[in-house]
């Protein structure tokens, strides 16, 4: 699963995580697929707290047609 | 006839009455030149145009509440009133009102600007498009060096780090700045972003102008990311602005606007953790109940119920059974007994075991002496047997 997860966007994890809630609340799941849900949901929910927690902001600046490189601040003239 | 002769201070004094009082209030339009502002605070300048100047001054008690300042190349709307400066013998305007002509002339464009794109339908809400709810890279149309990236990249980081920033550099004022900006926007676009932010911070009416031109317009129009415009300060509305699918009142509000809060998105998940283990708590807690239900059922409790009750209506149905069939047995012996009963009371053979006979002639019954004579030949039933015999007498 954490494979899959790495291509996931934190909106996809956000979406997951939702439809999870859902199953859930409606108890129509048996008692260990709910159990492997809950499992999941866990997992996204701390994949998702890691994220917020350890987020650096990347700027970059656009030099090319589409090359990137660290954005640094010029300094205002 | 006689010759009237002025002296030069008189002839002066008299025209500038005449030029002071014709020439009172007069507005004209014209560009500065020559400026020179002097240590009293006077300010001296020429005002020309294409044929001709005026010597202009204006004095520091007007300057101070002047909006403008004069400025070399300037044009201008200026008010003032002719006079004559007697010791050069020129005459020349002081000048007590001055408004920028550009201002006017760049308002009247934008005005034409803003009803042609209008009705070409360029503003149509219908073509605006909704901002990502969370936007992962975001291209910054602006410039590097300005204070809009700062701000933009400052409020974007406190509130949504996951965000990738990329900042399309592009000079926002001056000669070029209307392609370089067109040209980032469609690159841009072209490269695929969330979310595109274009605009800069703060500045007069010229500094913004490159964000009010048709290119730039177009470009924002063509471009099919997601755009916020975010130029200058509140109270300044672009074309672009108009054009954009969002308008953000400044780079900072456009970095907030395009961001989703951390803080309420970690509100969100804990949100979702909670329900998610009551959910599962709530289910847990209903099975455990089914199960002791199902736990506390009579037959869980004590199992061979179910079979000494089964026992119970085998034993009763078998006495039934028996019951009923000596009942019918019963019932049959005894009409039996009573038919056999009616029937042996009737027998003759009784009456004639209690030592009667019956007595025939020929096949006829004989219960009378009369039937008889002397001679016939009769016949007499025993209960063992029978006797023929001859009458007598």
């Amino acid at each position: 699963m954490p494979a899959k997860k790495k291509n996931q966007t934190f909106e996809d994890h956000l979406g997951q995580l939702e439809e999870i809630v859902d199953d859930l609340e409606s108890g129509e799941l048996a008692l260990d697929a709910a159990l492997a849900r809950y499992g999941e949901g866990v997992e996204r929910l701390k994949h998702c707290y890691e994220l917020l927690q350890k987020a650096e902001q990347q700027v970059t600046k656009l030099v090319g047609e589409s090359e990137e490189e660290p954005f640094e601040e010029e300094s205002s003239a | 006839m006689s010759l009237e002769i002025y002296t030069v201070t008189q002839l002066q004094t008299e025209v500038r009455t005449l030029l002071e009082n014709g020439y009172r209030h007069v507005w004209l339009e014209a560009e500065i030149s020559g400026h020179r502002r002097y240590p009293s605070g006077h300010h001296y300048l020429t005002l020309k145009d294409d044929g001709a100047q005026l010597n202009a001054v204006i004095w520091r008690s007007t300057a101070d509440r002047l909006s403008v300042q004069p400025e070399n190349g300037l044009a201008v709307r200026a008010r003032g009133t002719l006079t004559i400066y007697p010791p050069r013998g020129s005459y020349q305007i002081m000048i007590d009102r001055l408004e920028p002509l550009g201002v006017g002339a760049l308002q009247q464009q934008f005005e034409k600007m803003r009803r042609q794109l209008e009705e070409e339908g360029l503003f149509d809400p219908g073509h605006k498009q909704p901002l990502p709810a969370l936007p992962r890279r975001i291209a910054l149309v602006t410039s590097p060096a300005g204070a809009a990236v700062r701000d933009i990249i400052r409020v974007a980081g406190r509130r949504w780090p996951l965000t990738q920033l990329v900042v399309v550099p592009v000079r926002v004022q001056g000669d070029g700045a209307r392609e370089e900006i067109a040209d980032a926007i469609a690159r841009a676009d072209r490269l695929g972003f969330d979310l595109m932010i274009v605009g800069r911070g703060g500045g007069s009416l010229e500094d913004l102008w490159a964000f009010n031109e048709e290119i730039v317009a177009r470009a924002i129009h063509a471009a099919e990311t997601p755009i916020v415009s975010a130029v200058g300060h509140e109270v300044d509305v672009t074309i672009a602005d108009l054009v954009a699918d969002v308008r953000a009142a400044t780079p900072s509000a456009a970095a907030e606007l395009v961001t989703p809060d951390r803080d309420e998105q970690l509100a969100w998940l804990r949100d979702r953790e909670r329900r998610m283990a009551r959910a599962l708590a709530a289910q847990a807690r209903e099975l455990r109940l089914r199960l002791d239900r199902i736990a506390s059922a009579r037959s869980f409790r004590r199992p061979l119920d179910v079979v000494h009750e089964a026992e119970r209506r085998l034993d009763e149905l078998a006495g039934r059974m028996g019951r009923a069939a000596r009942e019918r047995v019963q019932a049959q012996r005894l009409g039996l007994e009573a038919v056999s009963g009616r029937l042996e009371a009737l027998s003759p053979l009784k009456v004639l075991a209690r030592g009667f006979s019956v007595t025939w002639k020929n096949e006829t019954l004989v219960r009378s002496v009369k039937q008889v004579r002397p001679g016939d030949r009769l016949r007499t039933t025993l209960p063992d047997g029978e006797i023929e015999s001859t009458m007598d007498s």
